[in-house]
């Protein structure tokens, strides 16, 4: 069992690191979308410290949801995906390690580069970490949730704004407490209570995602 | 029991049946919604502090209950649709979906005409608010999602799949209250013990509600047969249907 899934994580791996366009285009898209909130909200450091939380939260969930539009697409095309529906290891637990993979590859980049991001927004030192330690609770639960979302979109050419119209409302919570906590830490503010929901959040959707996502493909690929 | 209910769940005899239930449902929708304007209008007393202007509450939350009681009825009956394989029920979910929207969407344009003279603003960034907006946005992800598989059969079974995934966010709207205090009033009629809206405001709003469901019955009948129409058009029973007019 572990055995498939070391495989399936390994290959996509793989993959990954010999297409490098697959985790830098997710990093650069998160820094020029930051940087494009700086010019509309001008040069203030006080607006931008009021706002920095929130423009890098935004910035980051939209970078994992246009990654996951491949998130399936490959297997898909060259039929690995009905290798691994076939497959005598549990779908669930393959598709949460394609989901790791993802993550590694699309959001673990966001996380290294979020401390570089904090300090061009004039975050305070404990609002930076409090701001990297969030990334890395929730950037896992978005692509959870995003591999759902690929999942129901996976026969679609153009999938990019449906799979962002379906999943966005799903992330809207986690966008909430996230953004809060940073904020809560920029007033010194105790964010355990944020930080706990967060982690609920993201053992929830571990918990229960990759059935879902199961289950779509299934469907889609009529199994 | 259990011969009607599986009877029933075949495109034909349901048919047949909404076929005679419609117009019933539509008097009874109509008559029940002009009894509620009337008592909520003319007999519902004046409120002291919003004057005449509270009156937008008799169309304004039961919408809102319907919005979120269609989105549920959707997730029960998409479930019911994967275990059962019930076409039926998909039907229904597909047929529920534009008038869900369509009382979200007047529940959001109603409350920001109630919003304009009460807060002052046609609309705040409040947790209830921003909750029956990404209500919209399910809605609107469904049916896009239906819309954009051209099986449909897959169309039916994926969206199925992901109402039962968002109907995770009805526990979120009725909680947001709790969640984050802003400026909207906490909800009055469920609240534990005694309602704290006076009976005589609460009766036009029973019945108001009464009137949007039964109006939500008799417009998903006519646009599940029309749903069956277009699906079974082939089939001899529809075609027996016609030859006798």
């Amino acid at each position: 069992m572990t055995g498939a899934f070391g495989a399936l994580l390994k290959r996509d791996l793989t993959l990954v690191a010999r297409t490098p366009g697959d985790y830098t285009t997710p990093v650069i898209f998160f820094i020029v979308c930051t940087t494009l909130f700086s010019f509309v909200a001008g040069t203030d450091s006080a607006i931008l410290k009021a706002i920095g939380p929130g423009v890098i939260w935004v910035a980051a969930l939209l970078s994992s949801m246009l990654s996951l539009e491949g998130f399936f697409r490959n297997d898909y095309e060259d039929g690995t995906l009905e290798q691994i529906l076939t497959a005598p290891a549990p779908l669930p637990l393959l598709v949460l390690a394609k989901t790791l993979a993802h993550w590694i590859s699309a959001g673990l980049p966001l996380l290294l580069i979020s401390p570089i991001l904090g300090i061009l927004m004039n975050l305070d030192s404990f609002s930076t970490v409090v701001l990297i330690v969030t990334i890395a609770i929730s950037t896992p639960t978005f692509s959870l949730i995003g591999a759902f979302g690929a999942s129901l979109v996976i026969a679609q050419k153009k999938a990019g704004m449906l799979l962002s119209l379906l999943t966005l409302p799903l992330c809207v919570p986690i966008l909430i407490f996230s953004v809060s906590a940073v904020l809560a830490a920029a007033e010194q503010a105790p964010v355990s209570g944020h930080l706990l929901l967060l982690s609920a959040f993201f053992i929830f959707a571990l918990t229960l995602a990759p059935f879902a996502t199961a289950s779509a493909l299934r469907v889609m690929l009529d199994n | 029991m259990w011969l009607w209910f599986h009877k029933l769940s075949t495109a034909r005899h349901f048919y047949a049946l909404a076929t005679r239930v419609t117009p019933w449902l539509g008097w009874l929708a109509g008559i029940t919604i002009l009894i509620g304007l009337y008592l909520g209008l003319v007999v519902a007393p004046i409120d002291y502090q919003q004057k005449d202007a509270y009156r937008i509450m008799f169309v304004h939350v039961p919408s809102a209950w319907m919005s979120m009681m269609i989105y549920t009825m959707m997730a029960v009956s998409g479930a019911i649709g994967l275990i059962w394989r019930i076409k039926l029920a998909h039907v229904a979910c597909t047929a529920a979906a534009t008038i869900g929207a369509s009382f979200t969407l007047i529940t959001l344009v109603s409350g920001s005409i109630w919003g304009k003279p009460m807060w002052g603003a046609w609309w705040a960034w409040d947790a209830r608010l921003t909750s029956e907006l990404i209500l919209l946005f399910l809605y609107l992800g469904f049916m896009a999602l239906q819309s954009a598989i051209p099986d449909r059969n897959k169309a039916q079974k994926a969206g199925a799949i992901l109402l039962l995934a968002g109907v995770v966010n009805i526990p979120i709207i009725h909680y947001s209250v709790l969640w984050w205090h802003t400026l909207h009033q906490n909800p009055s009629v469920t609240k534990f013990g005694a309602p704290s809206i006076h009976t005589s405001m609460l009766i036009p709003l029973l019945v108001m509600s009464i009137g949007f469901t039964l109006l939500f019955l008799t417009l998903l009948a006519v646009r599940m047969r029309a749903m069956i129409l277009e699906t079974e058009y082939k089939a001899k029973w529809l075609q027996q249907l016609k030859e006798p007019a």
